[in-house]
């Protein structure tokens, strides 16, 4: 399985920019299928998918899952609760095992960054990483670059990706993927969540949320997780979204209208104030629709599909 | 056992200052002598070296054996025949066994095994805490008759200021140094590699360089303190080299040690995931290899020790989180120093050797590191400039997690004596040994 894509897709950071390009451009024609009343088109009939989740997930695996059903895939979930690993299996004799079942695809998310590699290094199946550790998340990376597409052209234009940048993938995945597409990519946070040396990744840092939403066209809100309190990164959630909540008086404030993303699940009230989240300036759930048609594009091409010939392959048996 | 004469080597033993050709004449387990046109007694065995160097057998005086606990990864006698095969003759063994080695009878049972095992010598390293659980110092005086030369916590730092402090007092009585591994848990927990923008782009949780950097300050205060002798094990940043040099100029008794992992690798090692370039403390930035380097050329750091980390290849077949952090090294030490500290001038190949066996021995008190007349018949002799390719699968170790397969070096290990018997001859080495590890 080769073709515009290669065999895997593990991070952004692995791939060039006409190849993201490719995949935004293929994932256009198929945003269609999912407004259809039969929301679907064989395109990968006859392929089975597995999707591996170690980490729980209700988003990403669910969008998927229907890119994965509506192109006409085989598939299967397994959740590291209630299957083997359980047991004590190491997860490349679970790969392994599913791989003798013959398999084409695997879409996994797991806890420690690199696993996907490890994992597309030892079996022959393609491998899409669907979120490994703090390391990347490349299909996010790529509905948010879609939906920022929608609304205006990716380059020059200026993106903040505030939160908890340390323990992002999503973060990682945003800033190959915008910076290889010409954005000005910047990240703002309290200097405790945010990783060392990222400034050499060719990004700038604003220590405060005023200067990130005074200089940026584009806001992507990160999640900030309770736990980070716990481990001591901040003191509290209350004063994180004093300092750094994207809210709507500090908005006001902006010199321009800014397009607001937040990759979910949101802590309303923590990184983001409820009346921006649904205001007029959010894409939200834009991205959340994004999410399934680049799911196909990124299906549909590591299984082979001409990324030009994606307009036709829609057609399908409906037609 | 048969006298020895090593015949036509270029004898280099900075003890005495010597770099010249000349023949040894091993006897009786101890060196007889050494000079131009020795004569073989009857009987000898005659080793032709011509072209070689002979040298004090090399000391490492920080190894991890598994025994016992983990005897499928390293046995004392597995690992005792990896060092003879890398022209170590003298090891120290760290005492995070498990059980630890904390008590007389722990260090008599390692000290048994060697015997038996009857290749390179292992001395024992005992605990400085009960169960290296950093509360109860351990019983120095019985371990250091029971056959130990220093106590660690290796494995973690001498876990509070106030039992370092102790212990640099309590050892004073032994005359033994008190090393210590040196990390603050409070700000490397959860690490996996250095900290810096390879681990920002990788996504892994950094070890930052003051995670020793404060633990060597603290350990610095303390010997001045008390007047102990702190040794700092596999030092791995700038800022520890520049601290140590500084201490020493102040008179302080305090000693380094840094690996040939640390004095050649970066973190970009950990490029791809590769677990094993895993290892603690982390591969640093080239300005700490940098430092690294300056610091055992003037004597900053005063020896080169592997930290030999036998572990199983199951173990670090894993995501790099999950996978123990550690290499071997004893059987590619001396080719690494050659080729990458000798060769491009670094270090002259007597500071080498005074580096890799005369000084670790002085740091321990081991008889070792000289060739000096009645001094154990302990020589290493090996070709500085024969060329070869690391293979793991051909190593003596039953581990083969290091990071320099495929590697060509040059300096090839001939003859390894201990006590006056060939420990190791090239070509011993197996070609498709059983191992378990694979």
């Amino acid at each position: 399985m080769s073709g515009a894509l290669g065999k895997d897709l593990l991070g952004l950071e692995y791939i060039t920019a006409d190849q993201i390009r490719r995949i935004l451009d293929t994932a256009e024609p198929f945003k269609e299928i999912s407004e259809r009343a039969i929301k679907k088109v064989p395109v990968l009939r006859g392929k089975t998918i597995v999707n591996l989740f170690f980490e729980a997930s209700t988003r990403t695996r669910i969008s998927f899952e229907f890119a994965e059903k509506r192109l006409s895939a085989d598939t299967v979930n397994v959740a590291a609760s209630g299957s083997s690993v359980t047991k004590g299996e190491t997860l490349v004799d679970t790969a392994r095992n599913l791989e003798a079942m013959r398999i084409d695809m695997v879409v996994m998310r797991h806890m420690s960054s690199g696993a996907a590699k490890f994992l597309a290094d030892r079996i022959e199946s393609s491998v899409i990483n669907a979120g490994d550790g703090k390391h990347e998340h490349p299909t996010q990376g790529l509905l948010d670059l879609l939906t920022i597409r929608d609304h205006r052209p990716i380059e020059g234009t200026k993106v903040c990706i505030v939160g908890d940048v340390l323990h992002s993938r999503v973060a990682r995945s945003n800033i190959w993927g915008l910076l290889k597409l010409g954005a000005e990519v910047a990240v703002c946070g309290p200097r405790s969540l945010l990783p060392l040396g990222i400034e050499e990744l060719g990004v700038r840092c604003f220590r405060r949320v005023e200067e990130a939403i005074e200089w940026a066209d584009v806001l992507n809100v990160l999640r900030l997780q309770l736990e980070r309190m716990e481990a001591g990164y901040i003191p509290s959630l209350r004063e994180y979204y004093r300092v750094f909540g994207v809210t709507v008086e500090r908005l006001e404030k902006a010199p321009r209208d800014l397009l607001i993303l937040h990759p979910g699940p949101m802590n309303r009230g923590v990184e983001i104030d409820s009346r921006v989240a649904d205001g007029p300036h959010s894409v939200i759930l834009g991205q959340v629709t994004n999410g399934v048609a680049v799911r196909m594009a990124v299906l549909y091409l590591l299984a082979g599909g001409n990324p030009d010939l994606a307009e036709a392959a829609k057609g399908g048996a409906d037609r | 056992m048969k006298p020895i004469l090593i015949r036509g080597a270029r004898v280099v033993d900075p003890s005495a200052g010597r770099d010249e050709v000349a023949d040894i004449l091993l006897e009786g387990g101890l060196v007889r002598g050494v000079g131009r046109g020795l004569g073989a007694p009857e009987g000898s065995a005659v080793l032709d070296a011509a072209g070689l160097v002979a040298a004090p057998g090399l000391v490492d005086m920080h190894v991890h054996f598994r025994e016992p606990g983990r005897e499928d990864v390293e046995t004392i006698a597995t690992g005792a025949r990896a060092a003879a095969a890398g022209g170590f003759t003298s090891v120290c063994a760290m005492p995070n066994t498990d059980p630890v080695t904390d008590n007389q009878a722990a260090v008599g049972f390692i000290v048994s095994q060697a015997r038996r095992a009857g290749c390179a010598r292992v001395y024992p390293i005992g605990a400085v805490s009960l169960g290296q659980k950093g509360e109860q110092m351990a019983e120095f005086g019985e371990l250091v008759a029971a056959g130990a030369v220093a106590v660690s916590d290796d494995g973690k730092a001498v876990a509070t200021a106030h039992l370092m402090r102790t212990a640099l007092e309590y050892a004073l009585t032994f005359g033994i140094p008190v090393i210590d591994h040196c990390e603050d848990l409070t700000l490397s927990h959860g690490g996996a590699m250095h900290e810096g923008v390879t681990s920002t782009r990788l996504g892994l949780k950094g070890i930052p360089r003051s995670a020793e950097d404060v633990i060597v300050a603290r350990d610095i205060t303390l010997a001045e303190l008390t007047g102990g002798h702190v040794h700092c094990a596999h030092v791995s940043t700038a800022g520890a080299v520049r601290m140590i040099r500084e201490a020493k100029a102040r008179g302080l008794r305090v000693t380094a040690e840094a690996t040939p992992h640390h004095l050649t690798l970066t973190d970009a090692a950990c490029e791809g995931y590769d677990t094993n370039a895993k290892m603690n403390p982390p591969l640093r930035e080239s300005r700490d290899v940098a430092a690294l380097r300056a610091g055992l050329a003037d004597g900053t750091i005063d020896c080169v020790a592997t930290d030999h980390a036998p572990h199983h290849y199951d173990a670090k077949e894993a995501e790099f989180d999950n996978a123990p952090f550690g290499v071997v090294g004893l059987e590619t030490a001396l080719g690494l120093a050659v080729t990458e500290l000798v060769e491009p001038g670094i270090l002259s190949l007597p500071a080498l050797i005074e580096r890799m066996a005369a000084r670790p021995a002085q740091i321990v008190h081991l008889p070792a590191g000289t060739l000096a007349p009645g001094a154990p018949a302990d020589v290493v002799v090996f070709d500085p400039s024969a060329e070869w390719v690391v293979e793991p699968t051909r190593f003596f170790s039953k581990s083969r997690n290091t990071p320099f397969a495929g590697r060509r070096l040059r300096g090839l290990v001939r003859w390894t004596v201990v006590g006056g018997r060939l420990a190791h001859t090239m070509g011993d080495r197996p070609d498709a040994p059983e191992r378990s590890t694979e």
